[in-house]
């Protein structure tokens, strides 16, 4: 149990997957200069991260390693995300038409982002059984919702702020991300 | 062959194989009809997702015109010509579209309204606002910092030497920029045909008006007594015309004790 704490807590904030991993980064800068679109990527990336890596898990260990073929993983992994997120999009659309108007644009964009595969990965490279693999992709889902939220809290303030034409958008943006990124690593070395 | 390839080979194939029956037999099973009108509709109007409409794109909006919740003229940006296109795939007559404006509905300049404090701080109105409720006395007017106009995308605003923005009328489109980005919603959208509104938007009582700002609206509703058409209300000691009632005779005019209430028609 404490280990699974430990897990949530180094995920979420310690190894946080945006800014000390710096995984994922196009949506963070992208979807981050407004609150309601922050919140929608948030929350489909919470919902695609754990579907996404528990099925590589299971591809992982069930077809890939007894084959010895784990040479073919990231392909593999990429065409099992791309398939899955235009699976849940289709059911979605059907099943529960307003999460879909709400996650609905956000889903495609997910397939290509690089947080999603790279849970997949490190899932694997970190030998965690299924059950840690799953725990560990809410946490970092998590992790990543909490800072795009943060971000996208300080991006809505910058219209009232004085900032420099040539640092408007984007410039500013990415100094503002690469900030939050060095205060959390103030947090390295908390758990392992 | 070398297993390795052969176990690659059909690892891979039977995934995309899976894969690709999963995602054929899912948009069989879970199809959802989607109306073809709305993708020809979407292609009537502009796609600049400007938002004027009031639906998330022109996606959205082309949607709502198709389910019927949306007038085919509810596309404001794009003008007539693409009113016509939409009315003639929905077949449907488009019915006069009217052009609308913005109105600035405050007249509390630098000399008619009173200020609590002197602001030196960002020059942003929604700023301002982040100060004590900001720098006027009155809770409900222009702070003429001039947020409508640094954000009209069709720069149709302009501010004036009074402290009170200025309404291009030849540029604006109605697209209600100026009114979501003030903190205080004076841009108001109206018909161009609207021709009488009271220029203010103060809830408080005449009192509180008479003593802050000398062009309010003070609610005493002689407006009301003079119109002849009853198109005017008075909503919380604020006078409202209704445009469709209102005929532009002018009798309000005379009788408003701080000529708030006046010709729109300039």
């Amino acid at each position: 149990m404490e280990d699974y704490f430990m897990l949530i807590i180094s995920a979420i904030f310690v190894n946080n997957i945006l800014l000390i991993k710096f995984l994922g980064n196009c949506p963070f800068i992208g979807v981050s200069s407004s609150m309601d679109s922050a919140k929608g990527m948030a929350a489909a990336c919470i919902f695609v991260n754990v579907l996404a890596s528990s099925m590589c898990w299971v591809f992982q260990k069930f077809v890939l390693e007894p084959l010895s073929i784990e040479y073919i993983q990231t392909l593999a992994f990429i065409l099992i995300i791309a398939g899955l997120v235009q699976l849940v999009e289709i059911i979605l659309q059907k099943v529960a038409p307003p999460l879909y108007r709400a996650l609905g644009i956000y889903l495609p964009l997910i397939t290509t982002n690089c947080m999603i595969f790279g849970v997949a990965v490190l899932n694997i490279r970190q030998d965690y059984t299924f059950m840690q693999a799953f725990v560990y992709s809410i946490a970092t889902a998590v992790g990543f919702s909490m800072a795009l939220i943060l971000l996208a809290g300080i991006r809505e303030r910058f219209i009232v702020g004085k900032i420099p034409k040539l640092m408007d958008g984007f410039p500013i943006g990415l100094i503002t991300a690469g900030m939050m990124g060095l205060s959390f690593y103030g947090l390295v070395g908390i758990g392992k | 062959m070398d297993p390795i390839v052969i176990n690659s080979i059909l690892a891979m194939g039977g995934l995309g194989l899976g894969l690709g029956a999963a995602l054929s037999v899912a948009a069989k099973v879970f199809y959802v009809y989607v109306d073809p009108k709305i993708g020809e509709v979407a292609d009537c109007l502009p796609g600049a997702n400007c938002g004027g409409c009031g639906y998330a794109g022109c996606s959205d909006c082309a949607a709502a015109m198709v389910a019927g919740e949306a007038a085919p003229n509810a596309c404001k940006a794009g003008g007539d010509s693409i009113i016509q296109a939409v009315a003639a795939v929905l077949g449907v007559s488009a019915g006069a579209a009217e052009r609308e404006i913005a109105k600035i509905f405050c007249r509390g300049t630098h000399t008619s309204a009173e200020r609590k404090f002197l602001y030196k701080g960002i020059q942003d109105c929604r700023a301002a606002t982040l100060v004590a409720g900001g720098d006027k006395t009155c809770t409900y007017g222009c702070l003429g910092l001039g947020t409508c106009v640094t954000n009209c995308p069709f720069d149709a605003l302009s501010m004036g030497e009074n402290g009170l923005p200025v309404v291009n009328e030849k540029f604006c489109t109605g697209c209600g920029t100026c009114a979501s980005v003030c903190p205080r919603s004076i841009p108001k959208i109206v018909k161009e045909s609207q021709q009488t509104a009271a220029l203010c938007c103060s809830h408080d009582v005449g009192k509180i008006v008479k003593a802050i700002c000398d062009a309010g609206c003070l609610g005493c509703g002689l407006c009301k007594k003079a119109c002849p058409e009853k198109a005017i209300e008075i909503d919380k000691f604020l006078s409202v015309v209704d445009p469709e009632k209102c005929v532009g005779c002018g009798d309000c005019y005379e009788k408003c004790p701080t000529g708030a209430i006046q010709s729109l028609l300039a």
